[in-house]
């Protein structure tokens, strides 16, 4: 297999949470939250918070779904949160509006609760995000597996992720990258399908580095035509 | 006491075996754009409490990734540290009518350290309230100061926070450990997250016999269930309340309470909460108080290791740092939902909150009941502070900052 034109260009994220002025004790004041944070909070409470937590399997999603849960006492209000996967946004703007309006549904099917007080408040906070590259770059699949392997957390989040709000497409940078520049299409695809929610970035790292170890051994046998001689 | 020894200078490599060679190697270039820039860090301690123990730890580690770091400490008489204790308490919401002497004692104390301590580096970062007051003597415009305040803030005594509220805003940036342990302020605020060290006394791994010699030295039966509470004999930390939930455990499982930690020996109060937990004990040979040394890391290490359970269910709680001790070591936690304690337990994931004393005790025969139950949280519980509360996360958010602050990306 050709070596791609463009190499794959490995990054280190790191994410200082800046702490917002901006609180809500219930319900209503979370829309108002939701409504008017900024876009750096949105990506907190979902993108970012997720790759934190990442190594909860069953049940964690995002921060409003948890604080619906744990703090508000509305378990019905916590699933609908929870169902939003991030990975069906390509834009900040998209999964506000969606946060808002299964907030704004349940209100006006419970409005009884809209102002009643939660244990605790939620705190909008905001990501400031620092990239720099990691000195790390890969032109074939082999280069590529290895940097897979050796990224931290952060960096594998950053281009497993977060990239699609980046790219403006629904893959992923890892997935991008072996479409255009190896032409593997179907490697792209099937990696673009690991589920984040239900693995933790280990667990999806090293399904991403199986799938990329077949797909060394199919080139391989291609390299290698000659039969093997019989043991 | 202690009779194992460890270096205090851990290489920096030596963590990749805990938390993996890839972070090391993002900790080393973002530190790249940082080599050989200043750094001062300032407090008022050098050895006790949690800042000076996460400085000891941080500074070296900083100094390994190529960074000219140095840690000063404040001096002061007894004048100064009774006025900053009282403002300490004061912060924390006890009761506290300041006299104008108090503040001219704090500001007397401040103009002599400005005096003696270089200033100048290209980051300072000045740690909680008692140096809070240098930023006044900041000569080089082009630095970046830093508060990072460990307390909480969010009870403040008004009259304490209106005079600091003088200083805190000419900085360039304040971390607090909690968003609700902040402040409305003009410049920007950060969470960092207080963090422990994975290969400490405190929290290295154990060999099992010397965890057995602990256990055979205060007389614990390592057969039974070990329900464990390390914190100081403080009211704040509800001793009795943690003697009644044992007592209720107690009529469904055969086990033992073990409440261990400092503070009576050298403060009468704390003597008193001894004597009140005493009573409440009653003679009961199946629960241990035991009144540990101010440092006794291989202690409290072993006995966490040993534990069953580890319980924190304080009224009012800082940060609750002992938390993350007892979910570093996998163990099942039931905690007060009180200050930064939910941020390490996450209700159902890696531990089970409790809001009274019978919540707390069917939480832990819950717990009791189920060991896988309890095994899930404990993995759980240690993933998190794996990625969220080790001291070398706390480096890397340093570092991200001081990028950030300096523009250096």
């Amino acid at each position: 297999m050709d070596p791609g034109e463009t190499p794959f260009k490995f990054f280190t994220v790191t994410y200082l949470t800046r702490i917002g002025n901006q609180s809500a004790g219930n319900l209503e004041e979370l829309l108002t939250g939701l409504d008017q944070c900024s876009d750096a909070s949105i990506f907190h409470h979902t993108f970012q918070t997720l790759s934190d937590h990442h190594f909860l399997t069953e049940g964690f999603s995002n921060d409003f779904a948890q604080w619906a849960l744990a703090e508000a006492n509305r378990d019905a209000l916590a699933e609908h949160f929870a169902a939003l996967d991030i990975r069906d946004y390509t834009s900040i703007a998209a999964l506000r509006d969606d946060l808002c309006r299964v907030l704004r549904d349940f209100i006006a099917q419970n409005p009884a609760f809209s102002r009643q007080e939660a244990l605790d408040r939620f705190y909008f906070c905001e990501s400031v995000e620092v990239t720099t590259p990691f000195g790390l770059q890969a032109r074939t699949l082999d280069e590529f597996r290895d940097g897979v392997a050796s990224i931290s957390h952060a960096s594998f989040h950053f281009h497993f992720v977060s990239s699609r709000l980046r790219l403006q497409l629904g893959t992923n940078d890892f997935s991008h990258w072996l479409a255009t520049s190896l032409g593997l299409t179907t490697l792209a695809d099937t990696m673009n399908r690991i589920d984040i929610y239900t693995n933790t970035l280990d667990s999806a790292r090293a399904k991403i580095i199986r799938l990329v170890d077949r797909e060394r051994r199919k080139h391989e046998h291609v390299a290698d035509p000659q039969p093997h001689p019989a043991r | 006491m202690s009779t194992l020894q460890i270096p205090s200078r851990i290489p920096l490599d030596d963590y990749s075996s805990v938390i993996g060679a890839g972070e090391i190697a993002e900790l080393r270039t973002l530190a790249r754009p940082l080599a050989d820039r200043e750094v001062i860090m300032i407090n008022s301690t050098a050895v006790g409490g949690g800042v000076a123990e996460i400085l000891n730890r941080l500074v070296p580690l900083a100094e390994e990734l190529g960074i000219k770091i140095r840690w000063e400490v404040m001096m002061g008489g007894e004048d100064f540290f009774e006025v900053t204790k009282s403002f300490h308490n004061a912060l924390h919401g006890a009761p506290y009518h300041p006299e104008i002497r108090h503040f001219e004692i704090f500001r007397e104390y401040t103009e002599k350290n400005a005096k003696r301590l270089p200033l100048d580096a290209e980051f300072m970062v000045i740690h909680d309230p008692q140096p809070c007051g240098l930023i006044s003597y900041r000569e080089k415009k082009n630095n970046h100061w830093t508060w990072r305040c460990h307390i909480d803030l969010s009870h403040s005594n008004p009259a304490v926070w209106n005079f600091l509220a003088e200083f805190v805003p000419c900085y360039d940036a304040a971390i607090f450990s909690s968003p609700q342990f902040a402040k409305q302020l003009p410049i920007p605020q950060y969470l960092f997250y207080p963090a422990i060290d994975p290969l400490s006394e405190k929290n290295r791994e154990l060999p099992p016999e010397f965890i057995l010699d602990v256990l055979a030295r205060y007389g614990i039966d390592h057969l039974r269930p070990i329900l464990t509470q390390i914190s100081r004999f403080d009211r704040l930390k509800d001793p009795v309340g943690v003697i009644r939930a044992y007592r209720i455990v107690r009529r469904y499982f055969d086990c033992q309470l073990v409440l261990a930690g400092g503070g009576a020996s050298d403060d009468p109060e704390g003597a008193a909460v001894l004597m009140e937990a005493q009573a409440a004990a009653d003679g009961d040979p199946d629960i241990k108080l035991l009144e540990l040394p101010a440092w006794a890391p291989l202690e409290v290490n072993a006995l966490q290791r040993a534990s069953t359970i580890v319980i924190q269910k304080s009224l009012r709680e800082g940060f609750g740092l002992t938390v993350s001790e007892a979910l570093w070591k996998r163990k099942p936690v039931v905690a007060s939902a009180v200050g930064g304690i939910p941020t390490q337990i996450i209700h159902k994931h890696t531990g089970l909150l409790a809001h009274s004393v019978e919540g707390t005790a069917y939480q832990i025969r819950f717990l009791l009941s189920h060991p896988e139950i309890a095994g899930r949280l404990g993995e759980q519980g240690h993933l998190h502070v794996k990625e969220n509360f080790l001291i070398t996360q706390n480096l890397k958010l340093y570092l991200t900052l001081f990028l950030q602050l300096g523009k250096l990306l």
